[in-house]
């Protein structure tokens, strides 16, 4: 960006400012963050960055999910399923210590649990723990959890943060003070600047571990985060937050780019519930207008694959459905005139992540090319979260869905905030829900894409993708996410 | 002097309290839900009601204003919602950071513009004065947030002289110092363009005066009129646009320290709004009201230290 021949000149000051500059220490890594958690606890606050610094490096639960989604051991060695399905019996790994040094038992799991699901529980997943019925310490290393009805997802779920195993003398305090049993250990957080993780030298893996020390640092504004990459006092920026800002670290040998996957469904959400989105035949008008391509080019300067329905392109069940509804702004017109939707205007209101920020416009001049006059309202997280998502009081508006499996969405009928409500939809859920054979669930969630392509319940726009910067030398890093969380177990640092 | 030292303080109580009714007032008007922003989309109704209760806003709006107006009277701001530590012990953590940012920028401020607008008043209409008028018409004109982009790219991207954010503390003295330098430029240079027109003007109308011809007839060198004789009059303007360009310093500080991504308590207040952290915003208004209500007292009694004539009023 800049090419001043100023450096030259200059050489003894440069070289006292080096002297002054800290030396670097071995395999420790700095990592960009854009968000900055308020709290350190998994399982209290929803906060994304808690997940992906937290889980499974300083927390760990019984399962957990590999790269590509599958789930895996981890507190638990193995598991027994019984015939009617219903009741997990979890072998715990041997001698395993909380970094506070007590040992971690079944009865830590049936503690993390009641926790979780008990009355003052504060856990922001407490719906993946309702189909528990009971959870009993057989012997210190054997827990025995029992369903009410068979659950495709439990196992999944019992790998997430929301499900991390804490300690009942520490859980009070993990907030700040977070004492789990993962590979990393809680060194010390600097509310605003920066949280420190050292390796945990008695973990049953430890071997497996290169990093002795991981620092995250916080940084919000992406021209800042471009030039503390670009400045090298950074080695990763796992979740880059602006594409257009990409090319520059494509350019700089210095630097590899990945563009992965993650859970997160865009779409443009319509109010099912509402004239006149209560009509199919408006929905696949607007279906019908949008041109995603010219949206992922516009507002994710081309980083980011399109999709046609509700579900990743790399999940095992995915369907392209891209082409159900052709870019076609004169049969749009048609469609909305057909309709009775002719010349309304509606509102777009758009909550403040550039992401949906850029779509909304490109999105306002497409149906505008439709004959379709829609207002974007620019309004803030609060008020998004508030007026649109719990009081449902909305036309279209634009969000990322990041939770895996979560078609179930459109299963919770008038009560969510989509107003969708079709009971062949949440009969087809639930057998999802209840499928434990993963083929037979590909299948169901595949006849579930296609139903939601055909209802237009939303124009759906893009999988977010993540974008990751990283310094050459650091390896090992995920580059899709399946999960909120990314593991430093396998990542390296050349220095 | 002691009746307006009273009415002062009088008027200092009253506009905080009237400053924590409108914050708190707006803040819970402003549609927005503490809980559900913390928790977030996928959070079940128990959770939140869990939570609602544990954050104390099922109490009535009376009940929560008024029994926060009461702790704070001692010195307890509560719980903050988002981080659930004590809101003193987030503002004690990050006061030194903003403090330390508001003073050198008003350090750099005060060498900066006095001699700038002293030197362009010197050299009325010649090349000097012209050079002073275009840079601060620059300064006054450039954003800081793009100031400071153009600063990191410049020094830290490019040259690798300093860092480019970030701030550890001061347990590390030199590293701290190396922090705060592109900040305290970013925020200095547009108030010291604002300062040094102020400068220039002032000193130009004292000049004029008889005095000051007085002054040079008497054989005084030029240079010893201008610091003895025309700076000390020209005062009083500057000192008002100082105190304000305090208060502009502080609230100046939440642009630099998100661009910066320091610790300070403007990051946390712009973090703490987007996450609805009613308790800490507004302890923080009230502390940003406070540091502004207080530059202008200052202001107002050093007036009459430096312009005895007030005295008599005051």
């Amino acid at each position: 960006m800049f090419d001043l021949p100023l450096t030259k000149p200059l050489p003894a000051l440069t070289l006292a400012f080096a002297l002054l500059a800290s030396a670097s220490t071995a395999a420790e890594l700095v990592v960009g963050m854009q968000q900055e958690p308020t709290s350190l606890d998994p399982t209290a606050d929803a906060t994304a960055s808690i997940d992906s610094m937290m889980t499974q490096n300083v927390f760990e639960s019984l399962t957990t999910v590999a790269e590509n989604g599958e789930v895996q051991p981890n507190l638990a060695t193995k598991w027994d399923v019984s015939e009617d399905g219903l009741t997990y019996t979890f072998h715990l790994a041997e001698g395993v210590m909380f970094h506070d040094g007590s040992a971690l038992d079944a009865e830590d799991v049936v503690f993390s649990f009641d926790r979780a699901m008990g009355e003052e529980s504060v856990n922001p997943s407490k719906d993946i723990f309702e189909p528990i019925t009971s959870v009993k310490a057989v012997d210190p290393q054997t827990v025995e959890i029992t369903l009410s009805g068979k659950d495709a997802f439990f196992l999944f779920n019992m790998g997430q943060g929301d499900s991390a195993i804490v300690a009942s003398e520490s859980a009070e305090a993990n907030n700040d003070n977070p004492v789990g049993s993962g590979p990393f250990k809680f060194d010390s957080w600097t509310r605003g600047d920066r949280l420190t993780l050292v390796k945990n030298p008695d973990h049953r893996d430890a071997a497996d571990v290169a990093l002795d020390k991981v620092v995250f640092r916080f940084i919000s504004d992406p021209a800042a985060a471009t030039a503390a990459m670009m400045a090298e006092e950074l080695d990763a920026f796992p979740g880059f937050p602006a594409p257009e800002l990409l090319p520059q670290f494509e350019a700089d040998p210095r630097f590899r780019v990945n563009v992965g996957s993650t859970e997160g469904e865009v779409i443009l959400a319509m109010n099912n519930a509402k004239p006149p989105f209560d009509n199919v035949e408006v929905r696949r008008a607007v279906a019908t207008a949008i041109d995603r391509d010219e949206i992922i080019e516009g507002a994710m300067y081309g980083q980011a694959v399109p999709i046609g329905s509700f579900y990743p392109p790399h999940g095992t069940a995915y369907v392209d459905l891209t082409d159900a509804y052709p870019h076609d702004s004169a049969k749009a017109e048609t469609m909305f005139a057909d309709a009775g939707a002719a010349g309304a205007t509606m509102t777009l209101r758009v909550p403040p992540f550039p992401y949906a920020t850029r779509s909304a416009e490109i999105i306002q001049n497409q149906l505008a090319e439709a004959g379709i006059d829609a207002k974007v309202e620019n309004v803030e997280w609060g008020f998004w979260i508030d007026e649109v998502y719990k009081k449902k009081n909305y036309d279209m508006t634009i969000i990322a869905h990041t939770s895996p499996n979560d078609m179930g969405n459109f299963a919770r009928g008038p009560d969510y905030f989509y107003g969708y409500d079709n009971a062949e939809m949440t009969a087809l859920w639930e057998r999802i829900q209840t499928e434990v054979d993963s083929a037979k669930r590909d299948e169901l969630l595949q006849q579930g894409q296609q139903m939601l392509s055909d209802q237009s319940v939303h124009g759906f726009l893009f999988q977010m993708p993540l974008l990751g910067v990283f310094r050459e030398g650091v390896e090992g890093y995920w580059t899709s996410s399946p999960v909120l969380y990314m593991p430093l177990k396998g990542v390296s640092v050349a220095n | 002097m002691a009746y307006f030292l009273l009415r002062r303080t009088l008027g200092f109580v009253l506009t905080l309290l009237a400053v924590s009714l409108v914050v708190f007032a707006v803040m819970n008007v402003l549609p927005g839900d503490p809980a559900l922003t913390i928790l977030g989309m996928d959070a079940s109704d128990d959770a939140l009601a869990a939570l609602r209760k544990q954050l104390g806003l099922n109490e009535p709006l009376m009940t929560r204003y008024l029994s926060w107006v009461w702790n704070a009277l001692w010195g307890d701001f509560g719980l903050s919602h988002s981080f659930r530590v004590p809101v003193s012990e987030l503002i004690a953590e990050r006061l030194p950071m903003t403090i330390s940012l508001a003073v050198a920028g008003m350090l750099v401020t005060l060498v900066l513009a006095l001699s700038l607008g002293i030197t362009a008043a010197a050299q009325h209409r010649r090349p000097g004065d012209w050079g002073v008028m275009f840079l601060s018409q620059l300064g006054i004109a450039v954003p800081a947030f793009w100031l400071s982009i153009l600063l990191v790219m410049l020094f830290a991207v490019k040259l690798r002289w300093l860092p480019p954010g970030g701030f550890a503390g001061w347990s590390d003295p030199i590293a701290a110092i190396r922090s705060l330098i592109l900040p305290t430029v970013a925020l200095a240079l547009v108030q010291s363009a604002v300062l040094a027109r102020v400068t220039r003007s002032s000193a130009l109308e004292i000049m004029r005066q008889d005095f000051v011809r007085t002054a040079r007839a008497s054989g005084l060198s030029r240079r010893r009129v201008l610091w003895r004789h025309v700076l000390p009059n020209a005062l009083v303007p500057i000192v008002t646009i100082v105190g304000m360009q305090f208060a502009a310093l502080v609230t100046g500080t939440i642009v630099i320290e998100n661009v910066f991504y320091l610790p300070g308590l403007g990051r946390l207040i712009f973090q703490s709004i987007a996450n609805r952290d009613l308790p800490t915003v507004q302890a923080l208004v009230m502390l940003f009201a406070a540091i502004v209500v207080t530059a202008n007292f200052v202001v107002d009694l050093l007036y009459v230290v430096i312009d005895p004539r007030l005295k008599a009023r005051a």
